[in-house]
């Protein structure tokens, strides 16, 4: 199409009513800017599903296939319950916590990487709408995850839900912990490589050994005691004591320390955030 | 100043900046301009141009100044002045993965302005900038002229009372840079305040009113463009013979300089005629078949102003080792 066809879809320009300033309207103002990266995350993550949801699906699948009919049998019962069983809590933490990091730190990357993050800084939007709008996009994922899992689980194993509330908010919090991590990742990563390197060499590692595959109290010292300076340790105790009711750990330790975790974590990122650091020279 | 009178859309005061690096890109820049206006900003590649738009629009942080957007002091109350401004950023910062309908309505909303709403503007912005057929398109497959036309009707749909633009036809094609002038020409008639920066002068001199010159970091020259352009007291004509010249014709009271081309150029007072000119060519008995300017006006008068401030550097650099 040339210049001059364009033309003819070209209404007369006009000025749009500027947008309203008093201090009431800005609280709503930030709330919809709010809304609007929850809207824009959400449909990323429906967009590109074949990235977002499906593989982890596929990932876990064989993690079952495997602890399941393969070696579980072999294996035995671990605190009373069928290793399966034992282990499908730690599997279905690990697919909402990676992703719900791999969702805020890919996205806020891209967004950096691309530069489109300045139509957010230009706007009047607040670093909090900024930060919790990313936030709930990767609660989103990796809550979301966490379901089609737990669905799958079920082909494999009888899985009981000993206390469905603290089942969801655990896995919520611990999603929101995560999410914002990915954000501070996302703020200092320079290239790609930074953007796969906590990943893979911190998360993964931590997630491995934070009792997912096993009990810690099955671990002699020091081991043990290294094992509980691992915050993921934590998380999935408490999500394994929602599910199945039994943990290595108290309910409450586990929730200090993802609250401590979430406090902290978000403490930094608006920092950052309010500094410019990465996104701002 | 009286109280009457409207703040300006944008007042800055020793405004600074040094980058980490210890690079010091702004070295006390002031700048008013008035409502309504149509603003160019000048300067060469690295005169600090983008770094002044980019602390306006607080993608970098300033190290010392002042910065007013009608009247709020950005300083006390950024959100506020954010508000007022729609920015054209140089490079495209597009998401390439969405749609031209959803950037601009998600841009509506960043502003607070709900979806609905938003949506709706959006639309108006896009039929403006003629990209309605295109508004359910990938980004990633709009031409470049598209893309940067996106980018305006990105920066509009919240309506901004100061319009911002880094080089907005820097690499875009005659067609297009026409066709982006008579836009922000219209946008402008409108009553949108807008600050143009650019290094295509004959962008400057057919549309803006006013022209700032900046060069490292420092304003040389803030003027209306008549004023800027009266200070040429020469302009350099290229006249093409009708029969080829071995050597540069003798005319009385010019100096004519040949050219490899066989054209000859020849330098006018702006206080005489081109009538004058024809008759000393027509004297020597010059037959001319056409005419033209050698260069921009606004070109001349720039690089005379920046060659200008450098050699002053230079002076009192010499001065100061010699002292």
């Amino acid at each position: 199409m040339t210049s001059a066809d364009e033309a003819h879809d070209r209404g007369p320009m006009s000025q749009l009513a500027p947008v309203a300033a008093n201090s009431r309207s800005r609280l709503r103002e930030g709330w919809i800017g709010f809304l609007t990266v929850v809207r824009r995350e959400v449909q990323r993550v429906l967009r590109i599903w074949p990235q977002t949801l499906l593989p982890p699906v596929i990932t876990t699948s064989l993690y079952f296939v495997i602890f399941g009919p393969v070696l579980g049998d072999r294996i035995g019962e671990m605190e009373g319950f069928s290793y399966l069983q034992y282990v499908t809590p730690g599997l279905i933490m690990m697919a909402v916590l990676t992703n719900s990091y791999q969702n805020v730190v890919s996205s806020l990357f891209g967004a950096k990487f691309q530069s489109h993050i300045e139509e957010m800084l230009v706007s009047p939007m607040s670093a909090h709408a900024i930060l919790l709008g990313y936030a709930v996009g990767g609660v989103f994922r990796g809550v979301a995850i966490g379901a089609i899992v737990a669905g799958v689980s079920v082909v494999f194993v009888d899985l009981p839900i000993a206390h469905p509330l603290w089942t969801i908010l655990v896995a919520v919090l611990t999603s929101i912990a995560f999410a914002f991590g990915g954000f501070i990742n996302a703020m200092v990563a320079r290239n790609f490589d930074d953007v796969s390197i906590v990943p893979t060499f911190v998360l993964t590692p931590l997630t491995m050994l934070g009792g997912v595959f096993y009990s810690v109290e099955l671990l002699s010292e020091p081991w043990r005691s290294v094992s509980y300076a691992n915050p993921i340790l934590y998380m999935v105790n408490a999500f394994r004591h929602s599910l199945l009711g039994s943990s290595d750990l108290p309910i409450s330790v586990a929730g200090g320390v993802l609250a401590l975790f979430i406090v902290g974590f978000y403490t930094v990122a608006i920092c950052m955030l309010r500094r410019g650091v990465g996104i701002r020279s | 100043m009286s109280d009457s009178l409207p703040p300006p859309a944008l007042r800055i005061r020793g405004l600074r900046k040094t980058y980490k690096s210890g690079v010091e890109a702004l070295r006390g820049i002031d700048l008013t301009v008035a409502q309504g206006d149509f603003f160019g900003l000048l300067g060469p590649n690295g005169a600090g141009k983008s770094t002044t738009i980019g602390v306006v629009t607080s993608l970098v942080n300033r190290s010392a100044g002042d910065i007013e957007v009608f009247g709020i002091d950005a300083g006390r109350d950024l959100e506020g002045a954010k508000r007022l401004i729609g920015v054209v950023p140089q490079e495209l910062n597009l998401n390439q993965f969405e749609q031209p309908l959803q950037i601009v309505a998600q841009q509506a909303g960043y502003y607070g302005i709900p979806w609905g709403e938003a949506r709706e503007r959006a639309g108006e912005c896009l039929r403006w900038m003629g990209l309605w057929d295109k508004r359910a398109a990938m980004t990633r497959s709009l031409s470049g002229g598209m893309k940067r036309r996106l980018m305006i009707a990105r920066a509009l749909v919240h309506g901004p009372r100061l319009l911002i633009l880094d080089e907005p036809t820097a690499g875009v094609d005659i067609e297009i840079r026409r066709a982006t002038w008579a836009l922000l020409e219209e946008i402008n008639a409108a009553g949108t305040t807008i600050i143009l920066t650019t290094h295509y002068l004959e962008e400057a001199e057919a549309l803006c009113r006013r022209i700032a010159i900046i060069d490292d970091g420092v304003i040389v020259q803030d003027t209306d463009t008549r004023s800027l352009l009266a200070q040429l007291t020469t302009e350099t004509f290229v006249l093409d013979p009708r029969d080829p010249l071995e050597r540069a014709p003798d005319l009385e009271g010019y100096e004519a300089r040949l050219r490899e081309d066989g054209s000859f150029e020849v330098d006018l007072a702006r206080t005489s005629s081109v009538n004058e000119l024809f008759a000393a060519l027509d004297a020597a008995g010059v037959r001319v078949r056409s005419m033209r300017n050698k260069a921009n006006r606004l070109e001349e008068l720039f690089l005379r102003l920046v060659e200008s401030k450098e050699e002053a550097g230079a002076s009192a650099q010499h001065d100061g080792v010699a002292s």
